[in-house]
């Protein structure tokens, strides 16, 4: 049986499911755009990652195989669905602005990819740990992300200015790449970069090597 | 294990009903409790909309330059219902449940617009529509009425402010629209709004709303400047769908006889 700290903490650098699962990368150029659309995201996912891996590892014994992944996401739309209306109800101009993307928390790579691989096959104490390291793994780098494209693109944090905009009569020129979502993409590839520079045994094995150019040295 | 099978159709059956069971009790349960809360939350964002239309609330916050609250700055303001062919008040219908864009969409209360006069591309225009107006001492200060109209990707909603003379453009704000961060999302843009307050909006000789959004305004001494707002670059679209939809809805077909009305009893 791993280790509990191992399975909390493991996700967060060493097997992170953005940076080397490369999963859930959809919500994280979305919501990026500014710090607390992305706090209250994080907080979204951490709550349905980890109710999720805890509620299908407590059925996994007793769920049919062929109807298996229904009724994962059955539990993951109702967990959904719950943060949505508690989102209406308390945050309601932060859910206005997160919009779709909370309802698609349902189709987030990570939820379905940890309740599939991990929750079932696990108790519910460490499935749910699982549940919450990953969340928090994918947390992490959406932070970072908001932390770029917010002051940068917009010249704010949390709202507060903190570049003050040459449209708004200061001196920075915003950058409005930073404020589309293609730009979150060269932010994680930084970020997946970094990473792998410095814990080197993520940097995958190529898959083959490149024979050398035969017409090149026909040519010579 | 011999005797529990777990991919029986049996049991198949079973864990199916029973989750559904479960799912669907807690979803409907935290629906219904927070119900309340939700709608609070809907109409206190629409008063929100109203004020920021009116330059009565400031954009970024929730309570005025001298720190009154939503609820209290709306209080000043009552709602009428308005038969907008008639331009006369409906006293029989509640305003509070009132909804002028759901009723756009029953034919039984809406008439179906032509191509030449539907400018703002909205298909069919409810009979019944909301305004909102401010009185100080009995006289009217402000009144807001509801626009909408088509942009580029989308349907623009707002607000649209009238100063007492109900010739002169108090605000305009809109809380909903699909446009283009950046470009035609420029709608929201601070800056740009401030251009909107003293704008002349009915044409003095003909009487017809004549907002016009320009590349390039005329000389502050040309009257006709007053009817100008800067367009916004590379919004093309946005920019059509904005003027269309100032025009449409204070014109004939908008709130244009009900304006008419209010100008003739508030000059008397």
């Amino acid at each position: 049986m791993a280790n509990r700290t191992e399975v909390l903490v493991d996700p967060i650098f060493n097997n992170n499911p953005i940076a080397l699962q490369v999963l859930g990368i959809c919500s994280a150029l979305a919501v990026t755009i500014s710090m607390s659309q992305t706090l209250v995201m994080c907080a979204a996912v951490i709550f349905v990652t980890t109710m999720s891996n805890l509620a299908v590892s407590l059925v996994r014994n007793r769920v049919p195989t062929n109807i298996r992944i229904i009724v994962q996401m059955t539990i993951i739309a109702s967990l959904v669905i719950v943060v949505d209306q508690v989102l209406q109800a308390v945050a309601y101009d932060i859910s206005k602005s997160l919009s779709v993307f909370v309802g698609l928390i349902i189709t987030n790579c990570i939820v379905m990819g940890r309740a599939e691989a991990f929750a079932m096959q696990n108790g519910p104490m460490l499935s749910a740990l699982d549940g919450l390291g990953n969340a928090l793994g994918y947390s992490v780098i959406l932070i970072g992300v908001a932390l770029i494209r917010e002051p940068l693109g917009a010249g704010t944090l949390m709202g507060y200015e903190i570049l003050p905009t040459v449209s708004n009569g200061g001196w920075y020129q915003s950058n409005g790449m930073l404020l589309l979502s293609p730009s979150a993409f060269f932010i994680i590839g930084f970020f997946i970069w970094g990473i792998r520079a410095w814990k080197s045994e993520q940097v995958e094995e190529p898959e083959y090597e490149i024979a050398d150019n035969v017409q090149y040295r026909e040519a010579m | 294990m011999a005797e529990f099978d777990k991919d029986s159709l049996r049991n198949t059956f079973i864990v199916a009903l029973l989750l559904c069971l479960v799912c669907s009790v807690i979803v409907s349960g935290i629906a219904v409790a927070l119900k309340p809360q939700q709608q609070a939350n809907k109409a206190l964002d629409q008063k929100q909309n109203i004020l920021r239309a009116a330059g009565l609330l400031p954009q970024n916050s929730n309570v005025s330059e001298d720190g009154r609250t939503v609820n209290e700055l709306f209080a000043e303001f009552s709602v009428h219902v308005v038969d907008l062919e008639t331009g006369e008040y409906l006293e029989e219908i509640d305003a509070d449940s009132f909804d002028p864009i759901r009723a756009a969409k029953d034919p039984a209360m809406s008439i179906a617009l032509s191509a030449e006069q539907d400018i703002a591309t909205l298909r069919r225009r409810e009979n019944v529509s909301l305004v909102y107006i401010k009185r100080e001492e009995g006289r009217l200060a402000k009144l807001v009425i509801p626009v909408r109209g088509y942009g580029l990707w989308g349907t623009l909603f707002g607000y649209l402010a009238l100063d007492a003379d109900l010739q002169t453009i108090s605000g305009l704000g809109f809380y909903s629209h699909r446009e283009t961060p950046g470009l035609g999302g420029e709608v929201d843009n601070p800056r740009w709004k401030q251009t909107w307050p003293g704008v002349q909006l009915f044409d003095l000789e003909s009487g017809e709303p004549a907002v016009q959004l320009v590349k390039r305004r005329l000389p502050e001494s040309n009257p006709g400047s007053s009817y100008e707002v800067d367009a916004l670059s590379g919004a093309t679209f946005t920019t059509r769908g904005v003027q269309n939809l100032v025009n449409f809805w204070t014109g004939d077909l908008g709130f244009g006889p009900f304006i008419a009305r209010l100008k003739a009893t508030s000059a008397t």
